[in-house]
């Protein structure tokens, strides 16, 4: 059905982003094909090596899934932050990722997982990888013709550990600046440093603060040092609620706090 | 595919016309009651419930998922009416705020600590609350201060300031948990909304 009208469509999951959209009359496709009746794309597989999130998992059903969340802790690290909870009950991780806004939480996540996007359309299946995926600001790969029937966002090694923070006028509101960090640690110094953002960036890429920090002890490190690297990196443009340079100061803080809630000593239940 | 556009001059905005698009029927579950009516397709379910169910307490005010006036509870869980098409809605259950009890001697705990707390003042983006509220109580049933502020957080007032609202928040999870987990409200509201099924009915 995509192929006979995905020149002039829009698939409907959550709705969450596209109903907005249509409803202040910004888009006004002239089919919106819902795939909210196909069996088979609500469920969630957790292996060693990826969560699968099926393209109907609602954004609260994730959250709540405990297995992805002992996997792969990232996810309910930032799917709390995706807008509110009325919003997460409906909205779907999938469809966050293919409408591929810069402010979104998981788009980061996606590709700070190594994530791979299975996409389907009557000429076959095809593996998007995420860092290939994001071309702009609501932009993707996706052929009109395709749609991702499931997202595989990848573990981290053993010994890593993740934060994601973001800060927003409101709890729930899109972020002025957000960051995912991963660090890994092994035997007993830093091997690697990631981190990807939201809402700084017109797509979400990888920053790799490797080098920085490589070889350290991780209790012992002064994250101040990757400010400047983060500053260096984002692009955020200015908007009523706060100016460009007040969001790379931002961001720069908030990655230097992500690290240091990774590097510290593991907090007993 | 027919192409229509909306016209608000109308005098009644929400008459569906087949001669100009298509009409489906749409059968669901409102507050405890099975309720079918002929929309379009594009019909937004904050619309339906208003406009074709004539359950006027769910509020429209932004219209793109901000404010949170027309949270309704979708399957139990708080949802935006304004961001769903009423199709989508087809065979689920409901409630909207009629759904909490419509009887003002026998109000809900949320009810109840709005009026108590003084939650709100022009009253439009009451029927939210007290969706996003109930819902919020459900799973945290002694919530924190700053949970009470973080649960309203996606609701805005422009009347109060809020601090009344968080207030209320508190008052809401005392008297459930003075009602005995809300059992004796939800026994109580079971009966007002027969009552309202049945005047309901009755008017038809």
């Amino acid at each position: 059905m995509l192929r006979e009208v995905g020149h002039d469509g829009k698939v409907l999951a959550g709705g969450q982003s596209l109903i907005p959209v249509l409803n202040m009359r910004l888009a006004q496709p002239a089919h919106l094909v819902d795939i909210n009746g196909i069996s088979g794309l609500a469920s969630v597989e957790v292996s060693d090596t990826a969560v699968r999130v099926g393209a109907l998992v609602r954004h609260a059903a994730l959250e709540r899934e405990a297995s992805a969340r002992h996997t792969l802790p990232l996810l309910s690290q930032a799917l709390g932050n995706v807008a509110h909870p009325a919003i997460r009950n409906r909205g779907t991780t999938v469809g966050s990722i293919a409408h591929a806004d810069a402010a979104g939480e998981m788009p980061a996540v996606a590709v700070l997982t190594a994530a791979v996007i299975e996409a389907v359309s009557a000429s076959g299946t095809r593996e998007i990888a995420a860092a290939d995926f994001f071309q702009g600001p609501l932009e993707t790969t996706l052929a009109e013709d395709e749609l991702i029937v499931a997202i595989r966002f990848g573990t981290f090694p053993a010994g890593t550990r993740t934060a994601f923070l973001e800060s927003a006028r409101r709890q729930g509101d899109y972020a002025l600046a957000g960051v995912a960090a991963a660090l890994t640690v092994a035997d007993g110094v830093v091997g690697r440093a990631l981190a990807s953002f939201v809402s700084v960036t017109d797509v979400p890429d990888i920053l790799d603060l490797t080098e920085a920090v490589r070889g350290q002890e991780p209790g012992g490190i002064d994250w101040s040092v990757v400010d400047d690297l983060v500053q260096g990196h984002v692009s955020p443009e200015a908007d009523i609620h706060a100016t460009a340079d007040y969001r790379r100061a931002l961001v720069g803080e908030l990655t230097r706090r992500a690290f240091a809630r990774t590097a510290a000593p593991e907090v007993s239940a | 595919m027919t192409t229509t556009s909306f016209s608000s001059t109308g005098a009644e905005p929400f008459a569906a016309d087949a001669s100009i698009e298509p009409l489906l029927s749409i059968s669901l579950r409102v507050n405890g009651a099975q309720h079918s009516a002929m929309a379009p397709a594009r019909r937004l379910l904050s619309d339906f419930l208003r406009g074709e169910l004539g359950l006027t307490g769910t509020h429209v005010g932004c219209e793109h998922g901000v404010c949170g006036a027309c949270t309704v509870l979708f399957d139990g869980e708080p949802v935006r009416s304004c961001l769903m098409f009423a199709v989508s809605a087809q065979g689920h259950d409901v409630t909207t705020v009629e759904g909490l009890g419509n009887d003002p001697s026998h109000l809900s705990p949320v009810q109840q600590a709005f009026a108590e707390c003084h939650a709100l003042q022009c009253g439009f983006c009451t029927p939210g609350f007290l969706t996003t509220i109930t819902a919020f109580l459900e799973q945290h049933p002694d919530p924190t201060p700053d949970e009470a502020r973080e649960c309203v957080s996606g609701n805005l007032c422009r009347c109060t300031g809020y601090q009344n609202i968080v207030k209320a928040v508190l008052r809401a999870a005392e008297l459930r948990r003075e009602a005995g987990a809300g059992e004796a409200w939800a026994a109580g509201a079971s009966e007002a909304a027969k009552a309202t099924r049945a005047a309901e009915e009755g008017t038809r």
